[in-house]
């Protein structure tokens, strides 16, 4: 009892003594203080750490077809780890081990493209109704609703359909568009929550202009749902680059080492060489939860009403 | 109510239409447009033209959206490039096979994630607690398409207990009356045929499942959690009712009002699941109709299903609003 009493002072005078936290700085120590946050973030930055480094640490060269790998290749037998090569070979006779670590920087480009590109685009619709509101906001409102009007994937599908040949860019372009009425929506909601509050309220009143209320006032204080979006998004963009990579409406260059687009060629190999589906399977289950659990925590260490 | 359902049935409508457009541009944006679609690479500008003639492209925009909504009312697609058949006429003989699955794959997440939730939620920070959330969260971290192969490589290839395929043995001679072929064996008396189709339900319906399980699971213990907070809890507890009754008569029930919305989105997210499961264990539905329409970049198919898929997302939309005003009589005003 004494020990819980001392602590609740300490915790008192420190508040104190600081004169208040910001939110930001009360999320980070909640952030500090919770394992599945720090696991989240650790998976995050050492995917990040693998993706930027993984070309200079990659024994092999992943796009060459190595005689030795092919020599012992049939249809019905592909070579294990054998000296040099950590986990023998591919379907194509390429450096498995290879193209796993550079596969994290493909990965880490369309999950990172199509978030940054679906973002942007949905910051902008949003943050243009949010500031505007009226007419500007039924129409733009009303055309994002349309787009959410469609499962997800059908939207994705459709938009990388109408690509003949598929490239890496169309699987970023067509994965961002399903996340831009997300974000749009997001900030705009949280920009209007902002328009009748008390700061706008007073900004407004001492005649600041509506310009440097926007974006001095209401858009940085509506950004902390639009970074736990998006690192939720980043999440969602990899499983669905996948799911298109599995339906041959991926990248039409079958050898790029990317995590998706391995797991979906290695399908039919499960009798040959499980590996080749299951390790960048588990590799895009390990970012995908790292960054599910990295958002999930944010969202609840931003949150107002777990603050104490 | 009757006026919220009239008013929400009107709001669909521009939805709809908005929807019919997109649908009707999207086929347009296509390089070399439907007709050089249609035509493959190696057509020369003659034959596209002409080939715009007969499908009425050189006509205006505006006289060939009207057509086009014109035959879309009336339940007209156009012809599958790939079978030559009417796309209606296709998407009438797999639809019987995906409501199927939907409908097993709906009742596994429900009868699993509901009670796993209230559970989780109940027993809160225990071990049972952290094992349901952290299945929910590896549960839409796993691809649906390499959980539907890897339950197919150890169910079907490796114990070969369960078939790794199709919608029933090619060696049963079924009677098919409705297209689902669990009753069907039901009603013809066929029992034999309709627990080998069950059999073949249970792998794609497990995989299907997977991601409204972990939405139904998470959302339930939130919600409870949330309820178990709530004044009427305490004020139940303080008049002396029995735990099981507050339980069973105060969380529960509220708690099972956002579940119900969750249902019904999830429902909608089914059809676009299904093209994965669909193709992973060749289900001969909808979702697979997708899929193959994808490979063979057969255009007026794909776009009667996406209008399809389109349009049902946006009923079941309507009808979790709808069913929503009837648990909850204040949205009823909103």
């Amino acid at each position: 009892m004494t020990k819980l009493l001392t602590r609740k002072a300490e915790r008192i005078d420190e508040l104190a003594e600081s004169g208040g936290t910001s939110l930001a700085k009360d999320a980070m120590r909640r952030m500090l203080h919770s394992p599945v946050a720090i696991i989240g973030a650790v998976i995050t930055i050492l995917f990040v750490v693998l993706a930027i480094i993984s070309p200079f640490i990659a024994p092999k060269d992943p796009y060459v077809r190595y005689d030795e790998l092919r020599a012992n290749l049939t249809p019905s037998h592909i070579p294990g780890p054998m000296p040099g090569f950590l986990l023998g070979s591919d379907q194509n006779g390429m450096d498995f081990f290879s193209r796993l670590l550079v596969g994290s920087q493909q990965t880490l480009l369309v999950g990172v493209g199509a978030t940054i590109i679906g973002a942007s685009v949905g910051m902008v619709i949003g943050g243009v109704a949010g500031a505007f509101g009226g007419a500007t906001d039924t129409v733009l409102m009303r055309l994002t609703d349309i787009l959410l009007a469609l499962p997800s994937l059908l939207l994705a599908i459709s938009i990388a359909a109408l690509f003949a040949h598929g490239t890496q860019w169309t699987v970023i372009i067509a994965v961002s568009v399903v996340s831009v009425p997300i974000f749009a929506r997001l900030l705009r909601g949280s920009m209007l929550a902002q328009r009748s509050s008390d700061h706008v309220l007073a900004a407004t009143a001492l005649g600041v202009k509506r310009r440097t209320i926007v974006f001095r006032h209401m858009l940085p204080n509506s950004l902390g749902p639009v970074i736990v979006q998006a690192t939720l998004t980043l999440a969602t963009a990899i499983l669905e680059a996948a799911a298109l990579s599995f339906l041959g409406l991926g990248d039409s260059d079958p050898d790029r080492a990317e995590w998706g687009l391995m797991l979906a060629k290695a399908q039919g190999l499960l009798d040959v060489k499980p590996e080749l589906a299951f390790y960048p399977a588990i590799a895009i289950i390990i970012v995908a939860l790292g960054f599910t659990l990295l958002g999930e925590s944010l969202r609840e260490a931003l949150d107002p009403k777990n603050r104490r | 109510m009757l006026r919220f359902t009239l008013r929400r049935l009107l709001q669909a409508i521009p939805t709809l239409l908005v929807l019919s457009i997109l649908v009707f541009a999207w086929l347009r944006l296509l390089p070399g447009g439907p007709a050089g679609a249609l035509l493959g690479d190696k057509a020369t500008p003659d034959n596209v033209a002409s080939m715009n003639r007969i499908m009425g492209l050189d006509q205006p925009i505006f006289v060939q959206y009207f057509k086009f909504l014109g035959r879309v009312v009336t339940g007209d697609f156009g012809n599958s490039l790939a079978s030559g058949d009417t796309v209606i006429s296709e998407i009438g003989r797999r639809f019987p096979a995906t409501i199927e699955l939907a409908v097993c794959a709906l009742v596994l997440a429900i009868a699993f994630g509901i009670p796993i939730g209230y559970l989780a939620a109940r027993y809160r920070g225990t071990l049972l607690d952290n094992a349901a959330v952290l299945t929910t969260l590896v549960g839409v971290a796993v691809p649906v398409f390499f959980l539907g192969v890897l339950l197919k490589y150890v169910f079907a290839q490796k114990l070969g207990i369960l078939p790794p395929s199709g919608r029933q043995d090619v060696t049963i001679d079924a009677t098919h009356v409705t297209g689902f072929f669990v009753l069907d064996g039901l009603l013809t008396g066929e029992l034999d045929a309709s627990w080998d189709a069950i059999k073949h339900l249970i792998l794609p319906s497990i995989a299907l499942a997977s991601i409204p399980f972990a939405v139904i699971v998470r959302i339930t213990r939130a919600s409870v959690l949330d309820v178990q907070q709530e004044d009427f809890v305490r004020t139940a507890e303080s008049k002396g009712l029995t735990t099981p009754v507050i339980r069973r008569r105060h969380v529960l029930r509220n708690a099972l009002l956002p579940v119900s919305t969750t249902i019904g989105l999830q429902t909608g997210l089914l059809l676009a699941g299904a093209v994965l499961t669909e193709k992973v264990f060749n289900w001969q539905g909808l979702g697979s109709l997708l899929a193959e329409g994808i490979e063979r970049r057969d255009f007026p198919r794909l776009q009667g299903l996406l209008l399809l898929a389109a349009a049902v997302y946006v009923l079941v939309n309507l009808l979790v609003d709808i069913s929503y005003a009837i648990i909850d009589p204040r949205v009823r005003v909103r």
